[in-house]
């Protein structure tokens, strides 16, 4: 298993790879000379090219990105232009909003999509099934800002449940916490709740059909512990893969959710670097986002063999 | 991601491409939410083409003194915080989710079936092209847009390009997985027996295979190319604000949600209509040009 895992973490590193050179190449094209911009105003072409010099800027570019990875690896994300603070800094001073976001937004998500997935396959055809098929076109067809305007207009503007917008820390008590992380998380979540629950009744399909269920119904299993105990159990394998993938969508959307909701995270730092065209900012929070996304979807292999013990490595 | 259903009957004949749209067809037919999209996006495609002939005014004409005016008869959804016509800018708005939908399903799939076909069958190529693929796939294709715009100018074509790069390993994806199941039968070992060149075989026996399936994702790449047209555009990093979109007429009205709503609730509506319609029609695609597929989701 740990030899297993450890193979995985590597191949990994060409994926981190080409990220690293994607990232890198839109810091060498972009536009702006940062040497000109720290020499100021009244800098001579000489102070300039001495400044960079000093910057390693008149490198060749696999030079240059050697210097870059070499200090991407011992944690410098590179220097916003805007503030003049370390990227990692700034990251991480937002880190709290858009983590506490996202795990609302996957319990919500998953505690709702999975249960209606099961109970969609349960009564495939009934009902049920057609509500949460027409739930999950629907998912996917309206953009998160929109449902999340919608919710807002009923919510918080007409029926004054919940507040407009805002985040408060859950450090300053739960109560305002929750009342602030419910229409973003619900509005974040729908799309992916959607994705997941169509793929656990897709799954669950594949398993109902299977003789072993006929077997535990036989000898007289009641139906809840059939789905549960038989049915989801094996069926976990796709839901945990489309809840890895399904991720990248949910960073898609914490950008706008922050934006819509007036979240101070990593989202809205995002949203205001391309207002100032900062670009490290724009480059870090890619490379971190999609750091994250390779690891969850390490993970989500990893735990194959939970779900499926004859899965072994 | 292979397809016995789909394979058999399009073979290598030249009614390969009869036999598709037939098979389409046919199956629509019996599938009311798909007709219903269908017809829905034609209406919006109209709606792009003739914007200007459906009793709109200049959509970018400022008029300070009838500022936030909520839907009359003279202005059908109202005025914006410039005094603009909301009904024109929705309608002109059509114009630019249509363009990008269509223009990135058409570039990202054209793109990737070149890529996918030739890394299907050429197999040192294969594992350099999948591992920039799969480094591409990892960036969320949101933040992937947002980086490639922020180097240039917001521009249509800039924004359409952006979304294209990230849409493409996905069609890469699919498509090499069909190239690697289809060299494998019996006519295309026949057809390099009998001394075919590659780029004949490529175009002639594998291509038309995977049409049907490449067109199902054609589809919701269209989708989710308007939505995140949409996206991008709402946070600033979109269609430049003197073209109206969708997207940046919710951005502009954003903070007008507690006195305004309705100004946010246009166009988003046309949005996802828009978007529903074409998920819809992606659905019965699928459906009627897989059936195996059909059955499980």
């Amino acid at each position: 298993m740990l030899r297993y895992a450890l193979r995985r973490l590597a191949a990994t590193i060409p994926v981190m790879g080409v990220v690293a050179l994607f990232v890198f190449s839109l810091l060498y094209l972009s536009p702006g000379d940062p040497a000109a911009v720290i020499a100021g105003d009244i800098a001579t072409e000489e102070d300039i090219a001495r400044i960079r010099a000093s910057l390693g800027l008149d490198q060749p570019y696999f030079v240059r990105f050697g210097t870059w990875l070499w200090a991407l690896l011992q944690g410098d994300l590179g220097t916003s232009i805007f503030t003049g603070l370390p990227v990692s800094t700034l990251i991480g001073q937002r880190v709290e909003p858009t983590l506490a976001l996202t795990l609302c937004t996957l319990i919500v998500a998953i505690a709702l999509a999975v249960p209606l997935g099961v109970l969609a396959a349960a009564r495939a055809g009934g009902w049920i099934d057609r509500g949460v098929m027409a739930v999950a076109v629907l998912g996917f067809s309206v953009p998160v800002f929109v449902l999340a305007y919608a919710l807002v207009l009923l919510f918080a503007v007409q029926l004054e449940w919940l507040p407009v917008q805002g985040y408060s820390s859950i450090t300053k008590g739960f109560g305002p916490f929750i009342s602030h992380m419910i229409l973003p998380s619900v509005a974040l979540g729908i799309t992916y709740m959607a994705l997941i629950a169509r793929i656990t009744r897709a799954s669950m399909l594949d398993v109902l059909a299977q003789d072993y269920v006929r077997t535990a119904h036989a000898k007289g299993l009641a139906p809840g512990a059939v789905l549960t105990g038989h049915a989801l159990k094996n069926a976990a394998i796709p839901i945990v893969t489309i809840i890895g993938i399904g991720i990248a969508l949910l960073i898609g959307g914490v950008v706008v959710t922050e934006t819509v909701f007036a979240i101070p995270g990593i989202g809205r730092l995002t949203v205001d670097a391309i207002l100032r065209r900062d670009y490290p900012i724009i480059q870090g929070v890619t490379l971190l986002f999609s750091a994250i996304y390779v690891l969850v979807n390490l993970l989500v292999d990893l735990s194959y063999s939970l779900f499926d013990p004859r899965i072994r490595y | 991601m292979d397809s016995p259903a789909i394979a058999a009957p399009a073979a290598d004949s030249p009614a390969a491409a009869g036999t598709l749209w037939r098979q389409l067809g046919g199956t629509l037919r019996r599938h009311p939410t798909a007709i219903a999209g269908g017809v829905v996006l034609l209406l919006m495609v109209l709606v792009a083409i003739f914007a200007p002939w459906l009793g709109t005014t200049d959509p970018l004409s400022v008029a300070p003194v009838r500022r936030l005016r909520p839907p009359s008869a003279q202005h059908w959804f109202g005025t914006d915080m410039l005094g603009r016509d909301v009904y024109s800018r929705v309608m002109y708005g059509a114009r630019v989710s249509v363009t990008v939908g269509l223009a990135v399903a058409l570039v990202g799939t054209v793109t990737g079936l070149a890529i996918g076909l030739v890394t299907g069958f050429v197999r040192w190529l294969d594992a350099i092209v999948m591992r920039v693929m799969d480094g591409l796939m990892s960036i969320p294709s949101v933040l992937l847009a947002i980086a490639l715009i922020s180097l240039t100018k917001a521009s249509l074509g800039n924004v359409i390009f952006a979304i294209a790069i990230a849409e493409v390993p996905r069609v890469v994806r699919l498509v090499r997985s069909l190239v690697l199941t289809l060299r494998e039968q019996p006519y295309v070992e026949a057809a390099i027996a009998s001394g075919t060149r590659l780029p004949r075989i490529l175009v002639r026996h594998i291509l038309p295979n995977t049409m049907a399936p490449v067109l199902v994702q054609a589809t919701y790449i269209c989708a989710s190319a308007m939505i995140t047209e949409a996206i991008l555009s709402f946070i600033g990093a979109g269609t430049p604000p003197d073209i109206p979109s969708w997207g940046n007429i919710m951005a502009e009205s954003r903070s007008l949600i507690q006195i305004a709503g309705t100004l946010l609730l246009f166009p988003g509506i046309f949005l996802s209509l828009t978007v529903l319609s074409v998920n819809l029609l992606g659905d019965g695609m699928r459906d009627a040009l897989d059936p195996r597929l059909a059955r499980r989701l």
